[in-house]
Formats: C-alpha cells, structure tokens, sequence
C-alpha cells in the first residue's frame, strides 16, 4: 500500500521528543515493512537542510544529551529506499536553493502536485 | 482516475496555507479527480458569504463539490440563508461514506 | 453500505483542540452507520483515554460537578465502545505505547490498548480507508 507522508508542521515538539514525531513514526513504519515516502511542505521544508544543529540545550543542570537530528533521519529514510520530496515553492519562498538540501532529496513544484498524488494508494497529511 | 476528500478545518485568515489547499483541490479536479472539500470547524467561516468566500463558487466551477459541517455552521451561528455559492450543507455522515468509499481523505 | 473498517490517526490532547471533538465525531458516525473503526492514538492523544480525568464544577457559571456534568474524553470513547458493540461492531483503540510512557498516563480506560507503529501499519494495511488528523 503505497503511501505518501506528508508533513508541512515543523519544529513543533522536536526537542522534548528528541525527534520529529511523523518522520520517526515513518522510519518505526519503514521498519516494519511499509512502503512509505515523504513530501515535506510549508516550513518543513527546512528539514531537509544541511546543518541543522539542535544540540547544547541546558535546563539548570540537566542537559539535553540526545538533541533531535532531523537530516540524519532523512538520510536513514533515503538509505532504506523511502523517497523524500520538498515542495519547491516553498523552499524558495524560504530562501532555500538546491546546494542547501541533502543530497537525495527531490524537488516538487506545487503545481506538479495533484499528479503526484495520483502515485500513492493512501495520502497522510500530518 | 481517483477520487478525494479533503477536509479544511482552518480559514484563510488563521493560516496561509489554507489558500494552497483550495488551489490543490482544484488542480486534483482538472486532472480529472472526483474530488470534495469538506469544510469544518473554523474551516466554515468564510463559507458565510465574505470577501473571500469567492474561492467556493470557483472551487464549484472547477468541478470540485464543496461541502459545509453542519455543527460547525450551528456551533458559530451561520444560517444557511449566508452561505456563500458553490457550498453544500452537510453531515459527518457524508464524509464517513466517502472515506468508506476508499476516496484518498486527508486532513487540512 | 457493506461494512468498512477505517483507521484514524489522532494526535491531539485532551482539551486542547477542536481536532478532537471532530475525530470522535467522525468515529460516532463510522460506528453508527455500523463500521468497524481503528484508533490510533498518538503524542498527545494517547491522554484521551487517560482513567484519571476527573470532572470539576463550574463557580463562573454556578454549577456543582455534577450540573457541570463535565464532558471527559474518557467516557466518550468508553460510549462509543458501547456504540460499537451494540451496532454489532468494533471500536480498536490502541495508544502508542512510547508515548504513552513518557506522559505518564498509562492508566487507561478498559478496551484501549499499547500499541506501536507497527501496529499502525498493520490497521492501515488491513483497513478500507485511514485518515491522519495531524496536530499543528
């Protein structure tokens, strides 16, 4: 059952979680046989950037030992076959150009979208 | 050709992405889509006729069906004598034999 | 209609949202038109079938607790349970157990159960149709 994930909320829990919730639940599902493919939109898009840093955060004393790693977790995904797509509309609307992506990462433009669709038995919208 | 149903819980003014939604369903339809939107909780205020209920009766003529949760319109006190054109009252039970239907349902 | 069983995906907690209201709505209505329906209760929604809420008056509106006759998401899908069986179907509720753990709301009301994302996959798979009603 070919499904497409689609996540367009970003950052939301990410540090308390140690990971982005929907591309966890993705990598746990892939684990688990699903054949499963990303779409990242409207800020979402920002995950697939190179850099992203989350670490350092302290609490009084208590550290945050495990910080979230959003661009190693699409390279899982990527590396066990899931494709990743970002809306380009969106990326550049964000400043975004290709050399800040991950590699492997591909490029949708919204108007491509409803065909695209037409691709995947089942459609989340996270 | 496949169908959808698409369900918008949020109005233009609370988030941009709600006008990328309505150009989405609309897309699907030319593609020769059967497709429905199904506006519920704040996603019905501006099915009462607004400045920007226009998208609805544009969504109608793309051949998308627009239909309205009818305890969201109750919830906030729009009668159906202010609706704006191109939109259809409705229960959840419509949605529910769409989503039985196997129509692709996402959430907006 | 021949029945169907459907999949939802809920992420919301308790009190939060109207997200959730409209997923239990969606659910009663499945279930009375004599569907079979999955839950899938992740992040926050997994507290929606926490046993420990508790209802409270209302001093602004002059109600005791029992006038206020509190709604607890609790007892609603414990109803809708009932729902289900009475309409000769099924209502699965399964929480998803990491998140469960780390809200610490691991008391929950007879029938809902620890699940994973496998289990997730796997009530997709074997269902007519699933909605994901994500959280912002």
């Amino acid at each position: 059952m070919k499904t497409l994930q689609i996540v367009t909320s970003a950052y939301r829990c990410n540090i308390e979680e140690q990971d982005d919730p929907v591309v966890w639940i993705s990598q746990a599902m892939k684990a688990a046989g699903a054949e499963l493919h990303l779409l990242l939109g409207g800020g979402a898009v920002n995950y697939a950037v190179r850099g992203q840093d989350a670490s350092g955060l302290l609490f009084g004393g208590k550290a945050q030992t495990q910080p979230p790693r959003i661009e190693e977790d699409l390279r899982r995904l990527l590396d066990k076959g899931a494709e990743v797509y970002v809306v380009q509309d969106d990326a550049a609307a964000r400043g975004l150009e290709r050399a800040d992506l991950l590699e492997g990462v591909k490029g949708l433009s919204r108007a491509e979208l409803p065909r695209f669709f037409g691709r995947f038995e089942r459609i989340w919208r996270w | 050709m496949a169908s959808y149903l698409l369900f918008e819980s949020q109005e233009p003014f609370e988030s941009a992405g709600v006008q990328r939604h309505y150009e989405l369903a609309a897309g699907l339809a030319r593609e020769g889509n059967q497709v429905t939107v199904f506006l519920i909780q704040n996603g019905v205020l501006v099915a009462r006729r607004s400045v920007r209920s226009d998208a609805f009766a544009g969504l109608a003529r793309a051949g998308v069906l627009v239909l309205v949760d009818e305890f969201s319109l109750k919830e906030r006190g729009i009668p159906p004598s202010r609706l704006a054109e191109g939109v259809k009252i409705a229960t959840l039970d419509q949605a529910v034999d769409q989503m039985a239907e196997g129509r692709k349902a996402l959430w907006f | 209609m021949a029945k169907k069983h459907l999949t939802l995906v809920m992420m919301d907690a308790p009190f939060e949202n109207a997200r959730t209201v409209s997923g239990l709505r969606l659910i009663d209505a499945a279930l009375r038109r004599g569907h079979d329906v999955t839950v899938f209760a992740y992040e926050g929604a997994v507290a929606l079938t926490f046993a420990k809420q508790a209802p409270h008056a209302n001093a602004v509106h002059g109600r005791d607790a029992a006038q206020e006759d509190h709604p607890l998401p609790k007892d609603w899908i414990a109803a809708l349970m009932a729902t289900a069986a009475q309409n000769g179907g099924q209502l699965e509720w399964i929480n998803c157990g990491l998140c469960v753990d780390e809200r610490g709301v691991g008391e929950a009301i007879p029938g809902a159960k620890r699940g994973s994302p496998a289990d997730l996959w796997k009530a997709a798979e074997a269902s007519d149709n699933t909605l994901v009603i994500g959280t912002r």
